[in-house]
C-alpha cells in the first residue's frame, strides 16, 4: 500500500480522470480486491449455458418496463365511465384499473409497446426458466454442490408463475377476472381453511373491491422483491461454485476451461442482453398480446369461452379441465374433489421436480462434488424420468387448451379430455420407456464409435471380392470425451450379518434403495462403456472381424 | 233543383242517369279495387311460392318431408319462417351432406339468392315465422357499439368467445367464428337459433339490441378491424400467445444464443 501511495503522490497530477475515480472508489468500496478476485473468473462456453442468461435478461426487461407501467396504472376498483379514444368501450362502466390499462394502451406515449414488451418478456422469462431448468436437469448440473441453487432456481420458477398470475390479473378485464375467479374456486375447494382464506384475500365476498390493489402490491413489491433477492443469491452461488462444463480433453472435475469474465464474457453477456432486448422488442412491436380492449371489463356475471391463463398456469388449468367433477359430502360439508385433487397434484408434480436432486443422491449414495456435466444419454434413467415429467406437464397443457384443439383440429372436446385423462398416466410411462431405449441406443453407438471408429462412407472392395466400409479411428480427444463419464454400480444391501456374525436387521429403506439403484444402474439400464483392454484388443488387429 | 226536376221527364233523362250510375260505379270500383301493379305482384308471389315448392321438392323434401312436416332425417319446417331458410341456405349449411359430423358446417352456398327467396317464400307459406330482416334492421345506422359489446359478452361470449372467434361445444359441436359473417345472417341466427344456438326473439333481444351486437362484431371482428398491437395471432388469447412466445420468442433467442456461443474469442497461437 505504501508504495502505491508514494508512486501516486509523484504522478497524482498526471493520472487520468478514470484512474482517479477508480482510486477514490477503491478507498471506499475496495473494488480493486473484488475485481482482482473476479475479473479473470473463467466461464466455459456452450450455447445451453446461455438459457439462464435469457431468463435473467428478460427479468431485467420486465422490471424496467414494469416501472414505466406503474407510472400510469391505477390499482383501483372504483367504478368509472369510459370516455377515451377506443370507440367500442364508449360509455361503458369499468374499474379504474381497467380504464387506466386502456389509457396506457391508447393515450400514453409508447404505452402499448411497453405493455406488450412487459407481457411478452414475462412469457419468455418463464419459458426461458423452464428450458434452463431442463438443461440443468438433463445434464445433472444439480448434483452436489449445486442442490441449493437448484432449489433457488425452482423457487424462482414458481414465484415467477405467481408473479405472472398477479400481473395479468391487474387490468381487471373479463379474461383475467375469470382466472381470478378460478383461483378463488381453487382456494374455496381447500378443506376447512378455504373459505377463510378466500374471505381474507378478497376482503369479503368475491370479487369485492380490494383484490386489484392487493395483487398490485404482491405483483410489484412482494414477489419481485423476493425474486430479485433469489436471483442475486442464484448468481452468487454460480460464482461461488464455478460453472459446470461438459467433459472434454483438459477438462477435469477440479478446473474450469473457458474464457475470462473480463473482457470476454462482459462483452458477450452485455451484447447478449441487448440482443435479447432487441428480439423481445421486435416481437412486441409486431405481435399483439392480451388485447384487453377487445376482451372487455370484468363483471362476475359475464364469462367467455376460450378463457385460458398464460402458458405457465396452463398446467393448473389442464389439471382442472381433465379431472372428473367429483364431489363428496361429509357431515354436511361439501368437499369438491374435482378441484381439490388437481390442486394437490399441482403441488406434488412440481415438488417431485424440486426434490429430484435429493432423491438421486440418495439412490446413488454419491457424496462427491460434480463439476463435469453428464451427457443426457449417459444417465438413461434420469433422462427418461425427466422426459416423463415433461410429457406429463405437456399433456396437462394440452388439457388446458382442449377447446381450442377441438375447434381447430375438428375434434370432439370430450375425446380430447379423455385422451388427456388416459395419457396423463400412460404418456409418461411410454415416454420413460422410449427415452431409455433411445439413450441406450446412443450409448451403444458411442461404444461402437470408440471401438471401431467413425463410418467414413468409403466402400472398399477386397481382392477376394468382399466389400467393407472403411472405419476411421477417432482422435484421442474424441475418445476421451466419449469415455469420460463414470458409471455407477447398483448399491448392494450389504452383508446380512454384522462384524460379530450376528444377524443384522435390514431396514426397509435399505431394501428400497437397493431396488431403485438396481433399476437405475443395472446391466440393462446402461451399456458398459468400452474399456482400454477392449480398445487395445480391437485396434491391435487381432480381434478384427 | 227546379231546373233539374223540370227536366226529369226529358226523353234523355234515363240515359243521363244511366251514364252517371255507370261512371260512379266505375269510379268506386277503381277506388276499391287493387291496382294493376299490385295485382301483377300477387301473381308473382304465388308464382314464387310455386317455384319455391318445386325447388323444395327437389332439394329438401327427402329429409324435411314433402310438405315440410319433417322426418327422422330433418326437423319440421312449419313455422320456422323465411329468416331461417335465408340463414341456413344462404350460409350453405343447407342442403346438408347426407353424412354430416356433429354439426352441419358452413360451406359454399348451392342456391342463388333468387332461389333462396323462392324457397323462403314457400316455407313462410307453410306457417307464420320470422321474415328476412331488412338492411334498416341490421345496418350500422343508429347502432351503439359499446352497448352491443356489453350485450355480446352477456349473451354470446360464453360460446362464441370475447370477440366472436368461436368456441367448442360438447362432442364435436361448436359455436362458429363470426368473422366476416354477413350481418343479415347474424341477425337471422339470433332470431331463429340455428342448430345448437338458442334463439333470441325480439322479446329477448330487441331489434335495437341485435343491431348493436352486429355493429360491435363489425368493430372487433370484422374485415376492417384494426389491431393496434400488431398481429392478432388468431385472437384466441393466451394459448396462441404462449405458442408464439415459445416458438418465435424463445426459438429466436435460442438461435441467437447458439450464434453468440459460436463466436468466441480465440487464443492467439504462439
Amino acid at each position: 500500500m505504501s508504495t502505491t501511495t508514494n508512486s501516486a503522490s509523484r504522478s497524482r497530477e498526471k493520472a487520468p480522470a478514470g484512474e482517479k475515480i477508480a482510486d477514490w472508489a477503491d478507498g471506499r468500496l475496495g473494488i480493486y480486491t473484488l475485481a482482482k478476485a473476479n475479473m479473470r473468473k473463467i466461464f466455459p462456453d456452450h450455447w445451453s449455458f446461455m438459457l439462464g442468461e435469457v431468463a435473467l435478461y428478460s427479468f431485467i426487461i420486465i422490471i424496467l418496463t414494469g416501472v414505466y407501467l406503474t407510472l400510469f396504472f391505477h390499482p383501483s376498483m372504483n367504478e368509472v365511465e369510459y370516455h377515451g379514444s377506443y370507440v367500442p368501450m364508449q360509455g361503458q362502466l369499468m374499474s379504474e384499473a381497467f380504464k387506466s390499462t386502456l389509457d396506457i394502451s391508447f393515450e400514453v406515449r409508447g404505452g402499448l409497446l411497453i405493455r406488450q414488451i412487459h407481457h411478452w418478456a414475462a412469457l419468455i422469462f418463464l419459458a426461458a426458466m423452464f428450458v434452463h431448468m431442463m438443461r440443468v436437469f438433463f445434464t445433472g448440473a444439480f448434483r452436489k454442490p449445486r442442490e441449493i441453487n437448484w432449489l433457488f432456481g425452482f423457487l424462482l420458477f414458481v414465484l415467477g408463475m405467481f408473479t405472472g398470475f398477479t400481473g395479468y390479473s391487474l387490468p381487471d378485464d373479463l379474461l383475467s377476472g375469470t382466472g381470478v375467479r378460478f383461483t378463488q374456486g381453487a382456494i374455496l375447494a381447500t378443506p376447512i381453511v378455504g373459505t377463510y382464506i378466500s374471505m381474507f384475500l378478497f376482503g369479503g365476498e368475491f370479487p369485492g373491491d380490494d383484490f386489484v390493489a392487493r395483487f398490485y402490491s404482491i405483483h410489484i413489491l412482494l414477489l419481485p422483491g423476493i425474486m430479485l433477492g433469489l436471483v442475486v443469491a442464484h448468481l452468487i452461488l454460480v460464482f461461488f461454485h464455478k460453472h459446470t462444463q461438459f467433459a472434454g480433453p483438459g477438462k477435469t472435475n477440479k478446473n474450469v476451461v473457458g474464457m475470462p469474465l473480463l473482457p470476454v464474457y462482459m462483452a458477450k453477456a452485455g451484447g447478449f442482453f441487448f440482443l435479447v432486448f432487441g428480439v423481445i422488442a421486435v416481437i412486441s412491436a409486431v405481435a399483439q398480446i392480451n388485447p384487453v380492449w377487445a376482451i372487455g371489463p370484468y363483471r362476475p356475471d359475464q364469462v367467455s369461452t376460450g378463457a385460458q391463463p398464460d402458458w405457465y398456469m396452463g398446467f393448473a388449468e389442464g389439471l382442472i379441465r381433465f379431472f372428473p367433477g367429483w364431489e363428496v359430502n361429509i357431515w354436511g360439508h361439501t368437499l369438491v374433489l374435482g378441484v381439490f385433487i388437481p390442486l394437490v397434484l399441482f403441488g406434488v408434480v412440481l415438488a417431485a421436480l424440486a426434490l429430484y436432486p435429493f432423491i438421486e443422491s440418495w439412490v446413488t449414495g454419491d457424496k462427491r462434488e460434480h463439476h463435469i456435466l453428464d451427457r443426457p444419454r449417459n444417465a438413461p434413467t434420469r433422462t427418461a424420468l425427466g422426459v416423463a415429467w415433461v410429457t406429463m406437464y405437456m399433456i396437462t397443457l394440452v388439457g388446458g387448451g382442449n377447446d381450442l384443439w377441438a375447434t381447430h383440429l375438428h375434434l370432439s372436446i370430450n375425446a380430447i379430455t379423455w385422451f388427456v385423462r388416459i395419457f396423463f398416466f400412460v404418456g409418461p410411462v411410454i415416454a420413460f420407456i422410449l427415452t431409455k431405449r433411445i439413450c441406450l441406443g446412443l450409448q451403444r453407438r458411442d461404444k461402437d464409435k470408440v471401438l471401431h471408429g467413425r463410418e467414413t462412407g468409403i466402400i472398399k472392395r477386397l481382392p477376394h471380392g468382399e466389400f467393407i466400409e472403411v472405419h476411421e479411428p477417432l482422435s484421442q480427444d474424441a475418445l476421451h470425451t466419449l469415455t469420460a463419464h463414470e458409471q455407477y454400480k447398483p448399491v448392494e444391501i450389504g452383508p446380512a450379518v454384522d462384524e460379530n456374525g450376528v444377524e443384522r436387521k435390514v431396514k426397509g429403506s435399505e431394501k428400497l434403495r437397493a431396488k431403485v439403484s438396481k433399476a437405475y444402474f443395472d446391466e440393462d439400464a446402461q451399456i458398459p462403456k468400452p474399456t482400454v483392454e477392449e480398445y487395445k484388443e480391437i485396434t491391435s488387429g487381432h480381434g478384427h472381424h | 233543383m227546379k231546373k233539374l226536376s223540370a227536366r226529369r221527364r226529358h226523353p234523355l233523362a234515363a240515359v243521363v242517369v244511366l251514364l252517371l250510375a255507370l261512371a260512379t260505379t266505375g269510379m268506386v270500383y277503381a277506388a276499391f279495387v287493387p291496382t294493376r301493379d299490385a295485382k301483377a305482384d300477387e301473381t308473382a308471389q304465388s308464382l314464387t311460392i310455386e317455384e319455391g315448392k318445386k325447388l323444395y321438392a327437389v332439394g329438401c323434401a327427402s329429409c324435411h318431408g314433402t310438405g315440410g312436416q319433417g322426418s327422422s332425417d330433418g326437423p319440421s319446417l312449419v313455422g320456422v319462417g323465411a329468416a331461417a331458410v335465408d340463414f341456413q341456405v344462404g350460409t350453405g349449411r343447407m342442403p346438408a351432406a347426407t353424412s354430416q359430423g356433429a354439426q352441419v358446417p358452413k360451406k359454399k352456398k348451392v342456391y342463388t339468392q333468387a332461389e333462396i327467396d323462392q324457397l323462403a317464400a314457400f316455407i313462410a307459406s307453410l306457417g307464420a315465422g320470422p321474415s328476412v330482416p331488412t338492411e334498416a334492421q341490421y345496418g350500422p345506422e343508429g347502432a351503439d357499439i359499446a352497448k352491443g359489446g356489453d350485450l355480446f359478452r352477456n349473451n354470446c361470449a360464453q360460446c362464441h368467445n370475447f370477440t366472436g372467434k368461436g368456441g367448442a361445444l360438447t362432442h364435436g359441436k361448436y359455436a362458429p367464428d363470426l368473422e366476416s359473417v354477413d350481418p343479415k345472417h347474424i341477425y337471422e341466427a339470433m332470431q331463429t337459433g340455428p342448430q345448437n344456438m338458442p334463439s333470441f326473439p325480439d322479446t329477448t333481444l330487441s331489434e335495437q339490441n341485435k343491431k348493436d351486437i352486429i355493429a360491435y362484431l363489425n368493430a372487433v371482428n370484422g374485415d376492417e378491424t384494426v389491431n393496434p398491437g400488431g398481429l392478432e395471432l388468431g385472437g384466441l388469447g393466451p394459448v396462441s400467445e404462449g405458442l408464439f412466445a415459445w416458438i418465435f420468442g424463445l426459438g429466436a433467442l435460442i438461435a441467437v444464443a447458439v450464434w453468440v456461443a459460436a463466436r468466441t474469442a480465440k487464443a492467439k497461437k504462439s
